[in-house]
Order: structure tokens, then sequence, then C-alpha cells
């Protein structure tokens, strides 16, 4: 059966809506239900109860008496219960709500003259015809009903309107008395089938009375079914529940009315009935308190079942739990490719690939069956074994090392045999949250012993993972077609280069960076023995001759061992991330190493860092991605970042709070520059309370203080910094990696050397707290720095504790900030996605979507793939020419290219950062000084 | 009329294609007037053409010059509809 329906596809053409008649509920129904009971004393369900036989099977064993089908075969049978007065459908109040106003309370005609409502309708076709989708029609039909519910007097019978409002959830009233759902019913009963067509009802599959129920259809068992505890007890499903409280009532009202009881209570009963139906539906009925569980507990009812998150719609339909796939902690190894996932054995051993028996391959397919579920290699290594074999009639066969001979002997051509993982098989590799296609890649299998999923360093940035303990998942593809794409599509090196800004997203992090800074700048030069350990762990094995001689003995520059791995023909020129910041000189910048020239493959002078090799900003990833190829720029990563943590370890490297040491002079001035700040800020307030402080435009009196104190105490802070900074020097570690871009900023230096400085909450001096200051220990209006939240000591030197309070209210605002922000933009991107979803660029370089509408003309209104043009342009002129004329290109002119070009691309953008350490670190700012 | 929405900065221009224009152009994008985008006749931009233009009748074609940042200048269609 499963195999023969494989590879039928059909095309769903149109889904039509219906309302169900209560004939139609009757005449579905295996069985009415008449008794709130659901099993004897024996354990048997009882007939015509909740738990009828007819209703399906959910015991093994037992036959369904409606289809005779055992427990898979049965899909379940739907019964019903007649309803002893109607009830309304809370699902369609709204549409009863429209109707009711819509139409004449006594000839139920539509509230318009029949030249409108053909005017109306005429419309109605006119949109339907020129593609106008179901809400497009939906506009029309609204306009209609708001048309016709103005009229205040019938135009056909002449009848006077009353004013039904619906008093929520499910009470209608007309000029303030109550419409019982029996008088609704006859109303909406009256209301003629063509006045329904305008109104966009079709009343062949929905009749307006069928919104009020007297027939309430019951779900087969096997949507509801019951759980047998340990103990021996039934425990039932919500829905089973639900649907006993509306029999009782049910059978109570039917008793009530039939003895003639009074209207009262009769009425009571209705309405109990009305509050058990409406939560049947739907438990977050807005008005009515929602039916609980024993224990307190809410109800999930029908609605609860397909709403949000953990709905039927997000969790099973558009996400499904899959086979074949694996997750653990991932942890990092450099040996690797960055297109290579490590795998752990035991994932390896029950990750399976098909593989079918072909002339070809019987001979091995049948070796490694007979090998058995674990085998292991002549070395005692892995080896792949095989988990299953599937025989052509779809029966699965499993593999264990005392069947494993027989099983080998069956197999032949037209078999399938599930083989376990071997290097060089593709899987897919995914971290959520999956917020771009660079969280999904596919990588070729490593089998590794241990317990995690390794992969580079460098392929951290597009997954945003680190190491403190994130888990990954793996995906192994199941067919050779997907097989095939992913290979050509979803490899890592094919995603080298972001379709949001057009740069790398993989590339060198942290140590890669300060490696190769510590390799390129300025006259690193590298004995035989150390050049021969840097190159080891690439495979080049021919040693460069020596390019720098002293003393007699043989030295190799940086440059020109990083110039190894460059490609021949490379020639480019841009600035180093160490590069002083300004607009400065050629002459400064060769100074510091900072102007990176390649020509013809050399690195003639300039310090490869961040700007090099770094993920996001490295421009010779950049170039050689786009003009060698996705494969030239994988191998030139995996060497680069070899090559770089060789540099690093020829060194050592490393950091501590030591690096942030000054001098006790440097310390003195610091203090000093902060005291004068501090005066100054003294002088302001004293101004402002004189009343001589000069108002700026556009701000009262108190905002400009705050904004001049601002200014002056970030203005310390920085020249505390620079003070502070003056004593480091790029020999400094902390240093070096703050410049070349590999971890950590200038200001976090100053900040740890120097000062912290103003602490912010909504980018003003900290204000609140007690009555007209901040905390007790300062004086009621004190608008002084010292007491609106500017911190003097840096963290090296400690605190003082009501600076470190301030230092707490500052951070707390930005733990809430990235806390809001994550779950907004979470959201945001929820709706963007569901809106986009379906969209597609077609041949023509349209965007079109399924129903082959036009939404975009062409493709970002230029048809220019971003991953595949040169900052936003389809060619870069300038390198044509300069490779076509081999012309010298003004350095100066290229740099302010890319200086314009490269608007936004910085990593601090681009991820909401969370659960990083240095989330409180970024003070705000003072507003520009001009 | 308040005040012109074709003349604010952030609205691009809007122009009525002329009926005998208007097969030319679903020719030569290869659609059927449905696949167009669409623009109700509520649409402020639609008021003003209609001010210019007179009646603009449902399945007129509305031609959109806008300055983009990608691609300098460029067209795009709307199909006027209902409402």
């Amino acid at each position: 059966m499963m195999s023969s329906m494989r590879g039928v596809t059909k095309r769903i053409q149109s889904i039509k809506f219906a309302l169900l008649s209560p004939d139609e509920i009757r005449r579905m129904s295996a069985t009415k239900i008449i008794t709130a009971d659901t099993y004897d004393d024996d354990g048997f369900p009882i007939d015509m109860g909740l738990m009828d036989s007819h209703l399906g099977v959910i015991e093994p064993g037992l036959r369904c008496k409606t289809c005779g089908g055992k427990v898979d075969d049965c899909p379940g049978h739907f019964g019903h219960i007649d309803l002893a007065m109607p009830v309304i459908h809370v699902g369609y109040v709204k549409d009863i709500k429209k109707l009711l106003q819509a139409t004449c309370r006594k000839c139920g005609r539509l509230l318009l003259t029949r030249q409108q409502a053909q005017e109306y309708m005429a419309e109605m076709e006119q949109v339907e015809e020129l593609g106008g989708d179901v809400t497009e029609v939906g506009y029309v039909t609204k306009e209609t009903a708001r048309e016709a519910q103005k009229r205040q007097r019938c135009p056909h019978c002449g009848e006077e309107q009353g004013k039904v409002t619906l008093d929520k959830p499910t009470t209608f009233r007309e000029d303030g008395h109550k419409l019982t759902p029996k008088e609704v019913r006859e109303r909406l009963e009256r209301i003629p089938n063509e006045d329904l067509r305008v109104l966009g009802m079709n009343p062949e599959v929905a009749r307006p009375e069928w919104m009020v129920l007297t027939a309430l259809l019951v779900p087969p068992v096997t949507v509801r079914p019951s759980i047998t505890l340990e103990s021996g007890d039934r425990s039932e499903d919500d829905l089973t529940h639900k649907l006993v409280d509306v029999l009782r009532i049910n059978q109570r009202l039917r008793e009530n009315r039939d003895a003639g009881a009074p209207q009262l209570i009769v009425e009571d009963l209705w309405e109990l009935l009305q509050y058990h139906v409406t939560t049947y539906f739907d438990n977050q009925t807005s008005g009515i308190p929602p039916a609980r569980h024993r224990s307190g507990r809410p109800l999930k009812t029908l609605v609860q079942r397909l709403k949000g998150k953990e709905g039927r719609f997000r969790s099973n339909l558009s996400g499904k739990r899959v086979n074949f796939s694996a997750r653990t902690v991932i942890s990092p190894d450099p040996i690797l490719s960055i297109n290579e996932v490590g795998v752990p054995v035991e994932a390896a051993r029950e990750l399976t690939v098909p593989v079918h028996v072909q002339a070809y391959n019987s001979e091995i397919v049948k070796q490694w069956v007979k090998r058995g579920p674990a085998p292991l290699g002549p070395l005692g290594e892995y080896a792949p074994g095989v988990n299953y074999v599937i025989r052509p009639d779809g029966r699965r066969i499993r593999v264990t090392d005392k069947n494993a001979e027989v099983v080998a002997e069956a197999v032949e051509i037209g078999y399938t045999v599930e083989r376990q993982l071997v290097d060089g098989d593709i899987v897919l590799f995914n971290r959520q949250p999956s917020l771009h296609r660079m969280s999904m890649m596919a990588h070729e299998v490593r089998v590794m012993p241990h317990k995690t999923f390794r992969f580079n360093l460098a392929v951290c940035p597009p997954y945003n993972a680190d190491f403190d303990g994130d888990e990954m998942n793996l995906h192994v593809l199941q067919s050779e077609e997907a097989r095939a794409e992913a290979r050509v599509l979803m490899r890592v090196q094919e995603h080298i280069l972001s379709p949001r800004f057009g740069g790398p997203v993989i590339g060198g992090i942290h140590d890669h960076i300060t490696g190769s800074f510590l390799l390129t700048y300025k006259e690193s030069k590298f004995t035989r023995e150390e050049v021969t350990f840097i190159l080891s762990k690439i495979d080049i094995r021919d040693l460069p001759p020596p390019d720098i001689k002293k003393g007699g003995k043989e030295f190799w520059s940086g440059k020109a061992l990083f110039s190894a791995i460059l490609p021949k023909d490379l020639s480019m020129t841009f600035k180093s991330s160490i590069a002083p910041k300004g607009d400065i000189g050629l002459k400064e910048l060769k100074e510091e190493d900072s102007l990176v020239v390649i020509k013809d493959g050399v690195v003639l002078s300039g310090t490869i860092d961040e700007n090099g090799v770094g993920a996001f900003k490295g421009k010779i990833l950049d170039k050689l991605a786009r003009d060698y190829g996705p494969d030239a720029a994988r191998v030139f990563i995996d060497k680069g970042t070899k090559m770089a943590i060789g540099a690093i370890m020829i060194r050592g490297f490393t950091t501590g709070i030591d690096d942030e040491d000054i001098p006790e002079e440097a310390k003195k001035q610091i203090a000093d520059s902060l005291r004068t700040a501090i005066e100054k800020v003294e002088g302001l307030v004293e101004s402002y309370k004189r009343g001589e402080l000069e108002q700026m435009p556009g701000r009262s009196l108190e905002e400009t203080l705050e904004v001049e104190a601002m200014k002056i105490l970030g203005r310390a802070r920085d020249l505390a910094g620079q003070i502070a900074g003056k004593h480091l020097g790029i020999e400094n570690s902390a240093v070096i990696m703050a410049r070349s871009g590999a971890r950590g900023s200038m200001l976090n230096l100053s900040q740890m050397a120097g000062s912290i400085g103003q602490q912010a909450v909504r980018g003003e001096r900290l204000s609140r707290g007690y009555w007209n200051r901040t905390l007790p220990h300062f004086k009621k209006g004190d608008l002084g720095a010292e007491a609106k939240g500017f911190v003097k000591s840096s963290y090296k030197s400690g605190l003082h504790p009501t600076e470190y309070f301030f230092h707490a209210m500052g951070g707390r605002e930005g733990l809430v900030d990235t806390a809001v922000r994550t779950s907004r933009s979470g959201y945001m991107q929820r709706r963007l996605i569901n809106a986009l979803e379906d969209l597609k660029v077609k041949e023509d370089g349209t965007v079109r979507n399924t129903a082959d509408t036009i939404i975009q003309f062409k493709f970002g209104e230029d048809g220019v793939d971003p991953s595949r043009s040169v900052q936003g342009r389809a060619v870069d002129i300038d390198d044509i020419l300069q490779e076509v004329l081999g012309e010298e290109p003004s350095w100066k002119e290229r740099l302010r290219e890319q200086e314009m070009a490269s608007y936004g691309l910085t990593e601090k953008d681009m991820y909401v950062e969370i659960s990083e350490e240095e989330v409180e670190v970024e003070e705000e700012e003072p507003p520009s000084e001009e | 009329m308040r005040f012109n929405v074709l003349e604010h900065q952030l609205v691009p221009e809007h122009r009525l294609v002329a009926e005998e224009d208007a097969d030319r152009v679903l020719k030569a994008l290869k659609i059927t007037r449905d696949q167009l985008p669409k623009i109700r006749k509520s649409d402020p931009v639609i008021q003003v053409l209609e001010k210019i233009e007179g009646p603009i009748e449902e399945g007129r074609i509305i031609r959109v010059t806008r300055v983009s940042g990608t691609a300098g200048v460029s067209e795009a269609y709307r199909l006027v509809i209902g409402r």
C-alpha cells in the first residue's frame, strides 16, 4: 500500500469551505449519543455512550463495529448528539450578527433594493474576474452588508427594523430584548437563497441557520483517546470530559422542558448548555470563565488543539519531528576543513543512508551486510555497518550480529540497504534559531571518537555558535536528489558570501585574527624551525626561499609566508583594521604598516588582520570567493586559519588584567582630568542654579544642563582612555586584540584601565530611586556628576559601593533591552516569513507567488544577487579595467570607494547578542560633539 | 482633497496607462491582466489621478516609476480594482 502510493503527486485545485447541516451531521454519524457514561463495570464501552465502539477502536485486538477494521485500519467514525434546544456556534457569532443586521426582522429579505443588490453582485463578479482573491471579494461583501445595515425600514415589506446587538460571547439582543437561539435560527431560516449570494455565501453548502446548532457532531474516539494509567484507572481526554458535560445538561434540559418546568429553570439550563457547547469549541472565549479540570487546569478543547505554537498547525503540520537526525553538544576542531563536521561514532552507527542494490554494487553491499551492525576495521577503527535491509516488498529486516550472514545471502538487486555513515557522506547541519539560510548548511561527515559534533571555528559566525554548551542538529539526506542538491547549493563554501550584504560571513575569528596579525605585522620574521612548524600545518612541502638575511642567519618574513597561500595573480589594496581612525595620509598608514598592498599574490606591505581575513569584514576572503570561486576560498580559509594558529603558537599569546597596568604617573593624570571634569559639571550646576546657563535651542534649561554634563563627562572618559592608551602600546596583548579586531575594543580597554564613565538609563543620566536623589548617600537635588551615575573608577581599580549600584542600574537596562529585542524581532521575523514564504524568483527575473501573480517586476528592482555582486553592482568596472590595462589603481581612490560601499558592515549590528559577557560595557556615547 | 499625495517626497510617480498601451505592456511582461499587483480604487493615489484623468474604471493599469536605491529608476505596474 505505502510503496504503491510513493511518487503519486496530486495538485490541490481548490478548497471549499462549507457548513455542516444538521441533516449532514446525522447522515455522517455512526451512532446517536445519549448517555454521558463511557464504560460499564467490566470496562466495555456502553452503547450510545461517548466511547461507543461504533466510533472506532483505540484498544488493540478489538474491532470497529462500523467498519470492522482493527486499530490501524479504522480511521474512526463520527457520532452525534441531538441537542434539546438549539445553541449558537461561537465560531460564527460575527457572521450571525452581520446577517441579522443586514436582513429584515420580518420577511428575512436583504435590506437593499433589488437594483442595489444587483449592483453589488456585479461588482463582486468583476473583482473575481480581475483575479481578486478571497480577501478582496470579502471586502465587497463586507461593504454590501454595511450598506444594508444602514437601512431602517425594509424596502420589501416596509417593516421597521430593530437594532440588533451582540452581547459577548453568544447573546443577541434586539432593542435590548434577548433573542433566544431559537428565534435567531428562525430569522436566519427566513433569509432567501438569492439574498445570501449577494452577501458572499453559497446557500447550497452554507445555509445561515446551520450556524445555530441543533445537532452536535461527536468526534471519533481516535481523536480523543482515553489513556489507561498504571494503576488501571482510565483517564479521559479533555474533549470527552467536555462532551460529558454537554450530554448531562442536554439530558436535564430535555427532562425539565418535557416535564413543563418553569420557564426560568429551562432558560437557565439552556444557557448552561450554551456555555458547555461554547467551551467545547473554544475554552478561551472572552467574557466567560474557562471550563476547568478537577485539578484546576483549564481544559484543552477544539480551538486550543489548533491554535498557537503548540497547536496542530505550527507544531504538527508546519513543523515535524524527523528520523535520520541527531543532536548533541558542539565543540571546536581547527584541523577539520570548514565544510566538514565531526560525527561521534555512536551517532554514526544510528544514522544511515539508504543504498539501492544494483548490479554494480551488489557484491560490496553484501559484504557490508555480512559485517553486521557494528563492524570494526583492521586497526579496530570505525567501519560502516548496516542496520536494516529493506526487501522490495517494503518489509524491513533488522540486521544483528546473529543474522548478518543469513540476511547478507538474501540481499539481491532491488533490495535497499541502510548503511551507516562513512567519511564523506553529505549531511545537513543546523543551529537554532535558524534566522538565515546560513543557519543550515551541508557538511561532509568525518566519523570521530568522543561524543560531540565538531567543526571548524571559521563556521561559528554563520551559525552564531559558541562552545559554552551549544547543541546542534544534524540531518542525513535520504535520496540522491537531495544529496546532489545539497552538494551544489548548500555546502559551506557556497555560503561564504552572505546574500544580505554581499560580504563574507565565514572567516577568521579571535585567534585567527591575532595570529595573522602576529604573522604579518611589520618586520615579523621567523627562523627555519619556526617556518617549518607553521608550514607543516598546511599542505606546503617545499620551503620558500628565505627573504631576509641577518647576521649570517636566514629568516622568512611573515608576509612571505602568508603570500604562499594566496593565488599567484591576486592583486588588491585595502586598509588594515589597525589603521588609525580618521582621515590620514599615506605616510601614517605606511608607518603603522596598515596599508595592505598585494601584487601578483605577494603581500608587499600591510598587516593582515580583521579587514583581511576576519568574518564579516575580510577583504581577501571577499575577493577570493568572488573571483576564484567557493572552493578556492574554502582552501584559503582552511590554510589561512591553520597558518595563523601556527604563528600564534610560536610567539605564544595571553592576556590578563596586568595588560591594563598603567604607571602611577598616568593614574594620577587620569584622576586629575576626571576631577577637573567633575568640577566643570559642578560649575555648570552652579550657573544653572544661578540661572546663568544659556539655553540650547529646542531644549529646556534642565535638558541643556543634562546634555552639557553628559558631553563633559563623556569627553572625560575618552580623555582617561587616551591617557591610559598612551601607556598601552601595540606590543600589549589586549591592544593587539582590540586593534586587530580579534576581540574587544579600545573602549573596553579604557574602561578597564582608565574610567568606566557615565552610566545611563534611557540615554539619560541616572535620576530615579529616592525622592529627588538616586541614593541616600547624596543630598536631595544634587545634580553633580557623582550623584547622577558617573563612575570614576575603572574596572581594574574596582568600584565604590554607590558606583557599583549605578553600574548595576545601567547593566540592568541592557539586559532587559536584549530580552525584549529578541522576543520582538522573533515575532517580526515570523510574520515576515509567513508573508514571503511562497515567493520565488522566476526565470524572467520577476518575483512571483504561487498563484503566479507578480510581486516585484524585477528581483530587488535591479535583478542583482547581492552575494554575486560587487558592492551592490553587477560588475566591478575598476577591477576589470585594472586587469585589462594592467594599471595600478590609485590607492586613495580605491579606499574611498571601499569606505563608501561598506555601509553597515559591522558585526555589531548583525545579531542581537544575548548571553554575552560584554553586554553591559557599551555605554551610551554622549550626543555627538560637533 | 486636502493635499496631493503625488507631490509628497516619498510617493513615486504614478501614471495611468492609456487603454491602447495596456496590451503592449502586458505583452512585454508576458502576463495576463490578473497577474498584475493590485491597487484599490479607494487608494489616495487613484483619487488624485481621477482628479486629473477623469474617472478610472476597474481594470485599468497604472505605471509606477520609482527612484530605486539599487537600480536607479525602476518601473512597476498596478491593476486598478474596486473599493
